[in-house]
């Protein structure tokens, strides 16, 4: 009797707590969607209400006005998505030389991959930033995305997946005349699809969400990306809290879409590794 | 793992038969001759990436450091380890060094924490469930340049909701990053909201991997409760808790884009973190050599703190 009241307690505790939890995790995301639809007048007169007294657009005429806005996104797209691309494509080969081609030296390779894991970005960062300074690529689309093109982490998790592939699917290819380049694409690519998927999630996600490398490589308006953009244009005097509102929403919104299709890849992604 | 090991030995065995195009046996004894060796074709890309802007850099970054480095400059001067003395006796350097610590451990505490009571919460697969978990996972997934912006809009003390309904039941509005006290304090809520998601998940896919005999067994001899928990979840689970805590360590003292949004280290450096200070002296005060000591500074903490946690966890693994 004494254990089902406390069991019962402990239960709606749970329930409550786990209520709360709701509330902070989603009333920022409602306050900032709202938010975007309020006039400045409106927000100063009722701070305390979620909801805009009257829906207003301007928010999303003057983000566009403010800003090359359009251009923002545009950047973010290509610095993510090219990225993102190449990632896949350098790390699965690299990776596929690690784990099906046997040479003097692989063993040594892995290490080396596994090495520069350990190594924080801010490390490298500066000189890097020295190094695109003398090849004129600062502020550049080639400055962005080359040195972020491969990365250790993605060569480490493909070479381990692609040992688990059964080696005679190769061998029975390699009978047929089949060679490195064929075996590449047409039998290990095409059975990585959910590592690939996995990881290009994880590295679309990363890229876009990016500020300190964008913030860095760029300096005109024109080659910013969202979060640079919109960082540095909400970093000085805010006139309108509805323009930067509205521009935080469309800059979270391609993610937002992607995560409600894909959530598994997020939550596979992420666990397998760490996030910004 | 096993069907690792064993894919691998009959790839060794598969390749030394040797076939196709590529002979790649790495045990015949005479390879003095220059052979056609397709890996370093499909490893170009990637090696190249990594040699000029991973490899280099690092050796580059170390000579910085020793240096009164300026870009562009036509020499610079030398000053051995002139940047890291320089760098102790700095006051900014401590404080920014302390601020990183209190972050640290402070947010990774209350991550492992709140992360922990949620997956222990969620750990049953129901619709509802699986609503609750996304909620909390999504703030995981946005930008910390929006999380900073949106959260300091809604703190702000004229238009922000938790200002508002602070006045409305009858508070003064608080100045949350403005306060030098409360400044630091508000960032580490802001970073715990977000990425409690993260451990959550990590916790959960832990949890979901303990036998369900191991409780039945320690229900039998009687526990219940917090022993369960104490006795059987925890230890069950230690691998998962230690990856979390390397991760979020790791992550927490490389703190920057939060930051830089919300206060920009302000107010009077209160939530100045190593690596806000670092962008300061490189790319604001173009002090490259200094900015690079900082670097430093920071790679040894994360490989000591690293260090210490695989020992600390280890330890504990021999009790």
């Amino acid at each position: 009797m004494s254990t089902d009241l406390r069991a019962g307690a402990q239960s709606s505790l749970k329930w409550i707590l786990l209520g709360i939890g709701l509330v902070f995790a989603l009333v920022p995301f409602v306050w900032m969607v709202t938010g975007s639809f309020r006039t400045e007048a409106d927000l100063f007169a009722a701070p305390d209400r979620l909801w805009p007294a009257t829906w207003s657009l301007h928010g999303y005429r003057g983000i566009w006005a403010e800003l090359p806005f359009l251009r923002l996104i545009v950047n973010s797209f290509v610095f993510a998505g090219v990225t993102t691309l190449l990632c896949l494509l350098f790390d699965s080969m690299c990776a596929y030389a690690l784990a099906r081609i046997r040479f003097r030296g692989s063993t040594l390779c892995f290490w080396l991959v596994i090495a520069t894991l350990m190594i924080p970005f801010q490390v490298t960062l500066i000189p890097v930033f020295v190094e695109l300074f003398h090849l004129g690529w600062l502020d550049t689309y080639q400055g962005l995305i080359l040195p972020r093109a491969t990365s250790a982490f993605g060569i480490f998790m493909l070479r381990q997946f692609f040992i688990s592939i059964p080696r005679e699917l190769d061998e029975a290819a390699r009978i047929d005349g089949a060679g490195h380049l064929r075996i590449y694409f047409r039998i290990i690519l095409p059975l990585a699809k959910p590592a690939l998927a996995t990881l290009a999630v994880l590295h679309f996600m990363n890229l876009w969400n990016d500020l300190l490398w964008p913030l860095i490589v760029t300096s005109s308006t024109d080659m910013r990306t969202l979060p640079a953009g919109l960082t540095l244009f909400g970093g000085q005097h805010v006139i309108d809290h509805a323009v930067l509102l509205a521009g935080a929403t469309i800059s979270l919104l391609p993610l937002a879409i992607a995560f409600f299709l894909a959530q598994r890849y997020f939550v596979a992604g992420v666990a397998t590794t760490g996030l910004k | 793992m096993s069907t690792t090991s064993t894919a691998s030995a009959s790839g060794a065995r598969g390749v030394a038969r040797r076939g196709g195009s590529a002979p790649d046996t790495g045990t015949t004894p005479r390879r003095r001759r220059i052979r056609w060796q397709p890996a370093w074709l499909f490893m170009a890309p990637s090696l190249t990436i990594i040699a000029v802007f991973i490899a280099y850099p690092i050796v580059e970054s170390f000579r910085y450091s020793l240096y009164d480095w300026r870009v562009g400059a036509d020499s610079q001067e030398w000053l051995g380890l002139g940047n890291y003395t320089e760098l102790f006796g700095d006051e900014r350097f401590w404080n920014a060094l302390r601020v990183t610590v209190i972050f640290a451990v402070a947010s990774v505490a209350l991550q492992l924490l709140l992360g922990y009571a949620a997956a222990a919460a969620l750990q049953r697969d129901g619709w509802f469930n699986r609503v609750v978990r996304s909620a909390f996972f999504f703030p995981t997934v946005v930008a910390l340049a929006v999380i900073g912006l949106v959260w300091r809009f809604l703190l702000d003390p004229q238009i922000g909701l938790v200002s508002g309904l602070i006045e409305r039941f009858g508070g003064d509005p608080v100045q949350w990053l403005q306060d030098p006290a409360l400044a630091l304090p508000t960032v580490i809520f802001v970073s715990v909201w977000k990425n409690v998601g993260f451990t959550m998940i990590i916790l959960l896919a832990a949890l979901k991997g303990v036998p369900a005999q191991l409780y039945e067994a320690a229900r039998l001899d009687g526990a219940s409760g917090w022993r369960l928990t104490r006795h059987v979840t925890l230890p069950s689970i230690r691998p998962a808790l230690l990856f979390a805590t390397m991760i979020m360590t790791i992550n927490s003292l490389q703190v920057f884009d939060l930051v830089y949004v919300m206060t920009n280290g302000g107010p009077l450096f209160a939530t100045d973190t190593l690596v806000t200070m670092m962008f300061r002296e490189g790319f604001e005060n173009f002090r490259i050599g200094y900015a690079s000591a900082i670097a430093w500074v920071l790679f040894a903490l994360i490989l000591l703190l690293s260090a210490l946690q695989l020992k600390l966890f280890r330890y504990r693994d021999v009790d």
